[in-house]
């Protein structure tokens, strides 16, 4: 298939940036969509052109690294799919894409479609760990978890950490994200003993980064690449106000 | 005490503010919309008039009535500042974007809704409240009753004019849509969700969000029909 593409292109964090128009022929509809930016970048070297600068890595729609919001959705139009998993085959022959980057005051651009992530690694670092000594591996059944909680802890540990909420979200809040981390852990025998002080540390960080408060629109939820409940927002909101009401943290 | 401002400044806690104080005001219009029901009273406004009477020398009233005010306010002021702080998290938009494919118009566009609202309110309350304030109000002798203030021919005057009715339909469409979204999202952001009982809020709220507005805005169309 042959594809008109609108890329945004931008040198640095300062460059003002804009779109710039590129035609790629010949791609195959079992092709990723990175597999098809990757034909688009050898085209631009044997140009001699600067190619199109995008976030990648295991390529399996588990690392989070891949980032494009793409035709006016995050990861593309395809449900429950990252961009690295996004196929040729949901696009049609002949079509323009728009690829942009993810776009947040929390996230600025590095360059072309690459955005510094690294809000959501300081709001881990505030407070998203267990930071007791676990010790060994201890034998099996040793802590009693019910199977449902195991599972509800593991569907909310699924989240890839992309930041496809903050880019669908209308208010760029990163409320999805932060509320999965402190689902995962608050869920978890280990992970409640911190609990309270975790959620307090975790969304002050997240305010100081500037991301958006949540309107509950659901959008995050629905460009999630995960299917990130919205169950984990209403279980953050009731950490936060349990820690905020009967923390020992005046 | 750093923890209570600390709490309330901080993103999550704002927005307790506008579901706590939203709620107060979804339970406000069920009070509003039943003793409003007595305009239908074919009485000469009589019923309606003592009612009146009751809400404005109540004891408990009056408290509930502060309680209004002060959920109206605190709504609409930390919301605003909660919309400036959405507002400014993302500086640069979108070239394109599809925001209907992942969520309903009204959950983005509550700001809208709600600027209309508190526009359509100073309207109402110019038109009922501040008269009553001020005393611009006419009075009825019943022979029961006495003398009392005659609301009930402030609202057959308003509601003669088809410009006024027009705009309260309009605008219960506009307050119909905010329901739509805010009693569902008051809950949630409460952390009220449960598996059994969040599909029944979800139900109820949209039966509330048509049912409560379109009982308020039968009320100046039945009014228009009487007074012609």
């Amino acid at each position: 298939m042959n594809l008109t593409l609108k890329v945004w292109r931008q040198k640095n964090p300062s460059d003002k940036g804009g779109f710039k128009t590129y035609k790629v022929n010949d791609i195959s509809e079992h092709m990723s969509f990175l597999e098809m930016m990757d034909v688009l970048n050898e085209q631009l070297a044997v140009a001699g052109e600067e190619p199109v600068h995008f976030d990648h890595d295991c390529r399996e729609g588990i690392c989070g690294s891949c980032s494009m919001y793409i035709n006016g959705r995050a990861h593309g139009p395809q449900k429950l799919t990252a961009t690295c998993q996004l196929h040729m085959r949901h696009f049609n022959d002949g079509e323009t894409i728009t690829i942009e980057p993810w776009r947040a005051r929390a996230f600025p651009v590095v360059k072309d479609l690459v955005v510094d992530r690294s809000a959501f690694d300081r709001i881990i670092q505030s407070g998203g760990y267990v930071s007791v000594n676990t010790g060994g591996v201890p034998d099996a059944n040793e802590i009693p978890v019910p199977k449902q909680i195991a599972d509800e802890a593991f569907s909310s540990a699924e989240c890839i950490s992309c930041g496809a909420c903050v880019a669908a979200c209308k208010n760029a809040s990163a409320m999805l994200f932060v509320s999965a981390k402190v689902s995962q852990l608050a869920l978890l025998p280990q992970g409640k003993v911190e609990r309270k002080s975790r959620v307090e540390r975790m969304v002050a960080q997240m305010d100081i980064e500037g991301f958006g408060s949540c309107t509950n629109t659901g959008a995050c939820t629905a460009e999630c690449p995960k299917g990130i409940s919205q169950e984990n927002i209403a279980r953050i909101n009731r950490e936060y106000y349990n820690a905020k009401f009967t923390s020992d943290n005046v | 005490m750093s923890w209570i401002t600390q709490t309330f400044s901080s993103t999550i806690g704002r927005k307790l503010l506008v579901a706590a104080s939203g709620l107060f005001l979804i339970i406000f219009l069920i009070g509003h919309v039943s003793g409003n029901f007595l305009l239908f009273k074919d009485d000469g406004g009589q019923a309606f008039n003592e009612y009146t009477q009751f809400m404005t020398t109540n004891q408990l009233v009056q408290v509930v009535r502060w309680l209004t005010y002060i959920s109206i306010l605190t709504h609409i002021i930390v919301t605003i500042i909660l919309t400036i702080h959405n507002k400014k998290a993302r500086p640069v938009g979108y070239a394109e974007a599809h925001p209907s494919a992942n969520s309903t118009w009204s959950s983005r566009n509550m700001g809208l809704l709600g600027t209309l609202i508190a526009v359509f309110l100073v309207i109402h309350l110019g038109n009922f409240w501040y008269k009553m304030k001020v005393g611009e109000v006419p009075l009825v002798t019943y022979e029961s009753e006495g003398t009392l203030r005659d609301l009930y021919s402030v609202v057959l005057f308003s509601f003669s004019n088809l410009w006024y009715v027009i705009l309260y339909v309009v605008m219960m469409i506009f307050l119909a849509l905010h329901l739509a979204h805010g009693f569902r999202s008051a809950f949630q952001t409460l952390g009220w969700r449960h598996k059994k009982y969040t599909p029944i809020i979800e139900k109820v709220g949209l039966a509330f969000a048509i049912i409560v507005p379109l009982l308020f805005a039968i009320m100046p169309v039945y009014i228009y029909i009487i007074t012609r």
